[in-house]
């Protein structure tokens, strides 16, 4: 932890993290507005949007909602979908990840040609393959997302459980006659920690960034439910006369990422110790 | 050599199957009757059901997957609901723009991460460092869509100086490639440090050092050359993360290829062009690891070609 706390950027990174979480939790109190209202002096006379500045401090979308509302209840979307379906796929692909390298023989083999073959799967395109056939979610995106993200996890932790099952410890539980569960339980799993502590933090960013590109793109969380991505999808056709409405969501969407981002990074180099000292 | 080869083919044809099986099952379980897509909301039942004879949706599902398989193996990737054209011709039509807006993007990629890297490993721990990795973070971070539309603002709107739209020359190609190359550039700055920095440890930079060799003459003569031969290889691997990235670029640029078939196919929920897609990026990902694969054994003669 000292050591995270030393580099700078991860401080920031932790700091980003920490903002956007308190306003997530505390959007209802903190919101000025309903964000689902459709306010009628949130437009100018014409119909437009208001920009930034005045009553509402990050302006108001193409329907007269207040944006900065929008945008704290958005941050809950992003943060559930990041922390929901990137825990599911650093668990699935621990589990599967300590199988294959604990197990190998044909079950071991099965499932690392299994990752092999999901790695050849472009992540977005089989997102969008599963959003358009199951039908946009809020859960679905959550779902595929998890299904995407297991599969470098996994090939991670097989790479670690294979070098951990030869170690001299594991040999000598076996000997003494420890049940395989109790081996896996015991002597692997609490050094794939690390890992996986990694994994949850890096992956964040990963999943924030294709939450809103799915979004972006129409497929994700459905309108009026606001997600950062669904903002910036609603309001494009736009961008040249209401840019904040692109621009505010996006620089969210790049604040939030690049935090999981620095702060996975800090983390990894804090728990490896070959990499200390490389910097 | 030849038994590196044969082998690494053989698992590749084993995931391209593996793929269509996978292509399939989700095809299979479409909610939507595509019999009742093709024929129109208000075709009578027996159109519907002429058409799923014609289609052999109405067969044992074993019977379609091997009838799928052994169309796809004559190139046939099935009909558009839609467009009612032939997906392989669509794809095979769109696909030069794609593989245009490839190379631009590897192009940039390399422009940018290379010289960024190189930089970073030179003053290694020290600001510049700092501030190229957090810069390349920025960009990795970055949602693609949020760079392509930043990029239109500025340079076709605000400035002028390119135009907003299009596809033919060079300039259309600019800022599309340069969305893509900005996202590539991070990892590779990223990738072109750490290599580098393992090459400068090294003891025949060492000795370079010792024979009075500039610091400019190391970095590039004697660093460079060896440190850029992994990131080379890595190009092949890089398919993957620009076939999603081809789909959000093409679609806020409006670029003419795949990736905008596809978009266009999601909003029409035109599965078999979904499908279609999602098949040719699959496949060019495997040809780009096996590519990948040839290359590093020629790259370090060290690497025996283990499998």
């Amino acid at each position: 932890m000292r050591l995270i706390l030393r580099s700078p950027t991860a401080v920031a990174g932790l700091i980003v993290i920490g903002a956007t979480i308190l306003v997530a939790v505390l959007a209802p109190w903190l919101a000025p507005y309903d964000y689902r209202e459709q306010l009628f002096e949130g437009l100018t006379l014409e119909g437009a949007p208001l920009p930034p500045g005045g009553d509402f401090v990050f302006g108001t979308d193409t329907l007269g909602r207040d944006l900065l509302s929008r945008m704290m209840y958005g941050a809950r979307t992003s943060l559930i979908v990041g922390v929901v379906s990137n825990g599911a796929a650093v668990l699935i692909g621990t589990l599967l990840g300590a199988i294959a390298g604990y197990v190998r023989g044909w079950l071991g083999t099965a499932i690392m040609r299994f990752t092999d073959l999901m790695m050849a799967f472009p992540a977005l395109l089989l997102a969008i393959a599963l959003a358009a056939i199951i039908g946009p979610s809020f859960w679905i995106v959550a779902l595929v997302i998890a299904l995407v993200n297991w599969v470098q996890v996994a090939r991670v932790v097989y790479t670690e459980t294979t070098a951990l099952a030869e170690r001299e410890y594991v040999e000598a539980a076996r000997a003494l006659g420890a049940h395989h569960l109790r081996i896996v339980g015991v002597h692997i799993l609490p050094h794939l920690v690390p890992t996986m502590l990694v994994w949850a933090t890096l992956g964040i960013s990963t999943t924030v960034l294709l939450e809103a590109t799915l979004s972006f793109l129409g497929i994700g969380v459905r309108p009026p439910e606001p997600s950062w991505g669904n903002i910036i999808f609603e309001s494009q056709s736009y961008f040249t006369s209401a840019p904040w409405l692109v621009f505010i969501p996006g620089v969210a969407i790049l604040l939030l990422a690049l935090s999981f981002n620095l702060v996975g990074d800090a983390l990894r180099d804090a728990l490896d110790p070959t990499q200390r000292g490389r910097r | 050599m030849a038994a590196f080869l044969a082998r690494r083919l053989g698992q590749a044809v084993l995931i391209v199957a593996g793929i269509t099986l996978i292509t399939f099952l989700l095809m299979y379980l479409i909610p939507a009757d595509p019999a009742r897509m093709i024929a129109g909301r208000n075709a009578p039942q027996s159109t519907v059901e002429s058409i799923r004879q014609q289609l052999g949706l109405d067969r044992p599902i074993v019977e379609q997957y091997l009838i799928y398989l052994s169309n796809l193996l004559q190139g046939d990737l099935g009909r558009s609901y839609m467009q009612r054209t032939e997906v392989g011709e669509l794809l095979w039509s769109r696909l030069p723009a794609t593989l245009e807006l490839m190379a631009g993007g590897i192009f940039f990629e390399l422009l940018i991460g290379i010289p960024a890297g190189l930089a970073a490993a030179a003053y290694r721990g020290r600001l510049p460092d700092r501030v190229i990795m957090v810069a390349a973070f920025v960009g990795v971070s970055a949602p693609q869509f949020l760079v392509g539309i930043l990029l239109l603002y500025v340079f076709a709107v605000e400035l002028d100086w390119l135009p907003l739209r299009g596809y033919g020359g060079l300039d259309n190609l600019l800022l599309p490639a340069l969305t893509l190359g900005i996202l590539g550039g991070g990892w590779y700055a990223r990738m072109m440090r750490s290599s580098m920095v393992d090459v400068l440890r090294r003891d025949y930079i060492r000795t370079a050092r010792a024979k009075g060799a500039g610091a400019g003459r190391i970095l590039v003569v004697h660093g460079l050359r060896n440190a850029i031969l992994p990131i080379v290889a890595m190009i092949g691997l890089d398919i993957g993360i620009f076939m999603s990235g081809v789909v959000v670029v093409e679609s806020v640029f409006g670029w003419p290829g795949i990736g905008q078939l596809a978009w266009q196919a999601i909003q029409r929920l035109d599965i078999p062009i979904i499908m279609g897609v999602t098949l040719i990026a699959a496949l060019a990902i495997v040809l780009g690891n096996l590519l990948a694969d040839m290359v590093a054994p020629l790259i370090d003669p060290r690497i025996r070609l283990r499998a």
